[in-house]
């Protein structure tokens, strides 16, 4: 079976979902864009968006519709080449006009699973349930005459228990996009020990038609981007917890610390509170659930998290994309108020801000910020001079940043260590294209 | 003429733009140009009549029948006569030639002269479709998407050839340098808070990506997509003295020409423009004036190629050498020749059927002492400025040539 042949039938499981969405848009446009090359005239193309919620599809369908012009005003030049017979498309918007319609055309929306049964190829976007997970993807085999190829989205679940689980027999990888996944350019690649040659060879080839960036993790839960998450998220609450301890401060205000601490000292995109309430709080603990029991050394797992779940705060993202609170309260995507977890209410920043700020200190002068750094190219000297003058300074925030900057070297090192990721470059690049960091954790900055 | 009046050149570039946000219409710009010359003429009362140039308010927002909008300027001005001109970008410049024509008609005194388009109103991809209108519609299906940049780019494309790549880009980029140079000068340009160091270093280093955009230039060598207005009365001798605006402060029109080439021809030889020369020297000629007692001209550059063969076609270079003559600096506003001293299309803007009434304005402004810090000296020995304004690929064209009054 060509690569054409091989997409010519595909259904993505968990297609509302905000992973299912974006690998959908990105298969739906490659599917659509093969339909257009001439070779491939009269072909058809079908992809499936299966989803058990209606009014999830109906939403996608408005999405769709929205990314794909986007898609299309991006590359009119090359479409007006492709419909260059039809004498009906003359101007731009003709053109864009009938690409979307070509695109949506190419999906079918619809909530029964019988649906995949013919699917040559079924992407996987379900939650982080093991047990569904293996039940979905082993009724569809059974019910497939195809031999059909399984991409898992899993960014948790090792892939040779569902590959075992659910027999699949070498039909497996794990295809791990980075969300937005019609943004973020990392995908981590997963093969198991049984994963067909052919399979990872149109897996390669199908994330480069859609121009990824791709990480080979080995098969171990949480793989590479989540295995430095996952401790680098525990290791803030714990700072944020010892620090609160120390120095008789109420948690909300240590978190406020922590927080500021990984978003401005460490030059990142967010703080590590911002990003547990960006993925959501809910997902971060369903994920260490799932990791865990895979790691005897280690536990994976805080109480405090759970406790924010049974007090109804979650974090995640509406449909839209606007960002629910969770540790932090949002207002127009900017933090107001952080969580109290003893009084269960949110208190407003202005109240503790300045007490905060002053107890961590003044900021070097030498500080950059993350978007001024990512296409600069005195990004390592600048980063070099702040990071030196924070190892020099004395002040509470210099220490903390240091010591988290080394911390997240380390788990970066234990990675590779454990035979997770393959080398450090592998890890920086993970950190680099999947959580948009401006320098990957395992450096000399913080030595 | 007298009592020019541009609004702000609105669109990328002004520090206010922000294309997320809701901005005014047609009827602000109409309303605040047509204000701006009432203001300076007595009031709507001493107006004749109207005429509004605009060249795709049908497409861009919907809107056709713009005489209608006149008298939302000055309920005054209701009951009066008011017509609409279009000629693709060449709008303004007809909308002069009509005014003049009525006055020369002796049916009117005074002509309250406009131009406006607003094109912020979708995304260049799509402005792009209603731009390609002033090209012959068979055409735009073989063109490129950004179909006017790809008319240009051909003929940069050919003049590469010809006359060699490297010269060419040095003229293209002084060109550009020469348009930000000015418009930082006057408060009404889009490119007036433009702050790049060396703009004529950045216009050298980039260089045109066929993948990207069209194959021969570089966005730095287009004009931009705008939103505004200009305005211009244009009166008899007796005009002025009801409007009581002295001789000294208007300028007097001493030739003019319109001509127009056939839409559906292709330009004989793309590294040369036909109606522009032509149309220039018939005005020059009706003027009774040569080109070296002229001290400045507004020239039609959409894209910075055609401000290089302008300047071929104008015989102030000779052909493949106007490239050459840019770059050295002969049409900067300290040059031999200031052309465009306010910015120009590429750098004040070009809010389409508002250009050429715009280009009046400036002459205007230059010639009577009142360009503000873009202003230049014009000296005794060549007192004369002209106006250059261009509709489609060398299609629709008007040249006026302009002397202070006295």
């Amino acid at each position: 079976m060509t690569y054409e042949e091989r997409l010519q039938n595909v259904a993505v499981l968990g297609a509302a979902g905000k992973m299912g969405s974006g690998i959908l848009l990105l298969t739906a446009v490659e599917m659509a864009d093969l339909s257009l090359q001439a070779e491939n005239k009269g072909k058809s193309f079908v992809l499936n968006a299966i989803d058990v919620s209606p009014e999830g599809l109906a939403g996608l369908m408005n999405y769709l519709r929205a990314q794909v012009r986007k898609v299309a005003e991006k590359k009119t030049v090359w479409l007006r080449k492709m419909y260059a017979d039809r004498d009906d498309l003359v101007e731009n918007y003709d053109i864009i006009d009938e690409y979307i319609f070509d695109v949506m055309n190419v999906i079918r929306p619809v909530t029964t699973m019988a649906a995949a049964y013919q699917s040559n190829l079924v992407f996987e976007a379900v939650s982080e349930n093991r047990e569904l997970k293996v039940k979905l993807l082993g009724d569809i085999d059974k019910n497939n005459p195809n031999k059909p190829w399984f991409f898992t989205n899993t960014s948790s679940v090792p892939i040779n228990l569902i590959e075992s689980e659910a027999g699949l027999d070498g039909r497996i990888l794990g295809f791990h996009f980075y969300n937005p996944p019609a943004v973020q350019r990392l995908v981590e690649l997963i093969v198991t020990e049984k994963t067909g040659e052919d399979v990872e060879a149109f897996a390669r080839e199908y994330a480069k038609k859609l121009r990824k960036i791709i990480v080979p993790s080995n098969d171990f839960a949480g793989f590479v981007g989540n295995g430095h998450f996952m401790r680098d998220a525990l290791h803030g609450i714990s700072e944020a917890e010892a620090l609160a301890a120390e120095k008789s401060i109420p948690l909300y205000k240590a978190i406020y610390i922590i927080n500021k601490i990984t978003q401005d000292y460490l030059v990142r995109p967010m703080g590590i509170f911002q990003l547990i309430d960006y993925v959501g709080i809910d997902v971060v603990n369903f994920i260490l659930n799932v990791m865990n029991p895979h790691y005897k050394d280690e536990e994976l797992r805080h109480d405090l998290l759970e406790k924010m779940l049974e007090q109804g705060v979650k974090g995640g993202q509406y449909s839209s994309g606007a960002q629910k609170d969770g540790f932090l309260k949002y207002k127009g995507g900017r933090m107001t108020a952080i969580w109290d977890i003893h009084k269960q209410h949110y208190v407003e920043l202005e109240k503790f801000k300045d007490e905060c700020d002053e107890m961590m200190g003044e900021i070097p002068d030498s500080v950059v910020a993350w978007k001024s750094l990512l296409r600069n190219k005195k990004k390592d000297e600048l980063l070099a001079a702040f990071f030196n003058d924070l190892k020099a300074a004395e002040s509470l925030g210099a220490q903390l940043a240091v010591k988290y900057g080394r911390k997240s070297k380390a788990i970066g090192q234990k990675l590779v260590a454990d035979a997770v990721a393959h080398n450090i470059d592998d890890v920086n690049t993970v950190m680099l294209t999947g959580f948009f960091h401006a320098y990957g954790p395992v450096n000399n900055f913080f030595d | 003429m007298t009592a020019g009046y541009n609004t702000v050149s609105m669109g990328t570039g002004r520090r206010e733009f922000n294309p997320k946000k809701a901005r005014p219409g047609l009827e602000h710009y109409i309303s605040e140009a047509g204000k701006g010359v009432l203001k300076q003429i007595g009031g709507a009362d001493n107006v004749d009549e109207s005429v509004i140039g605009n060249f795709m308010a049908a497409r861009f927002n919907k809107q056709a029948n713009l005489p209608g909008f006149i008298p939302m300027i000055d309920e005054k001005l209701q009951w009066k006569p008011a017509t609409s001109v279009e000629g693709a970008c060449g709008s303004g410049g007809l909308a002069l030639m009509s005014g003049m024509k009525s006055v020369l008609a002796d049916v009117a005194d005074v002509v309250l002269t406009l131009g406006v388009e607003v094109q912020n109103t979708v995304k260049a991809i799509y402005g792009a479709d209603i731009l390609a209108g002033a090209g012959w519609f068979q055409k735009r299906k073989n063109g490129h998407a950004y179909f006017f940049p790809g008319q240009f780019s051909d003929r940069a494309g050919a003049y590469y050839e010809k006359y060699g790549f490297d010269r060419a880009r040095k003229g293209m980029a002084r060109w550009f340098a020469n348009a930000m140079e000015n418009a930082r000068l006057d408060e009404t340009a889009q490119e007036h808070h433009n702050t790049t160091p060396d703009p004529y270093a950045l216009a050298l280093k980039m260089k045109p990506n066929g993948a990207a955009f069209v194959d021969n230039l570089t966005v730095l060598d287009c004009s931009k997509v705008s939103d505004g207005a200009s305005a211009i009365a244009i009166c008899s001798e007796e005009g002025l003295k009801k409007i009581g605006v002295d001789k000294k402060d208007a300028v007097e029109i001493v030739g003019w020409a319109q001509v127009v080439r056939d839409i559906t021809n292709d330009p004989k030889d793309p590294a040369e423009l036909e109606a522009i020369p032509k149309a220039a020297k018939q005005a020059m000629e009706s003027a009774g004036v040569t080109i070296d007692q002229i001290g400045t001209i507004e020239t039609h550059d959409c894209f910075s190629i055609a401000g290089i063969l302008a300047v071929e076609g104008l015989g102030l270079a000779k052909k493949g050498e106007g490239a050459d003559w840019v770059d050295a600096g002969n049409t900067a506003r300290d040059g031999y020749m200031p052309m465009n001293t306010t910015g120009g299309l590429i750098g004040w803007g070009h809010p389409t059927g508002a250009t050429g009434v715009h280009q009046a304005v400036t002459i205007w402004q230059q010639l009577t002492g009142k360009a503000g810090k873009a202003q230049i000296e014009i000296s005794d020995d060549r007192p004369y400025g002209m106006t250059i304004n261009m509709g489609g690929d060398d299609v629709t064209v008007v040249a006026i040539v302009y002397k202070r009054g006295a």
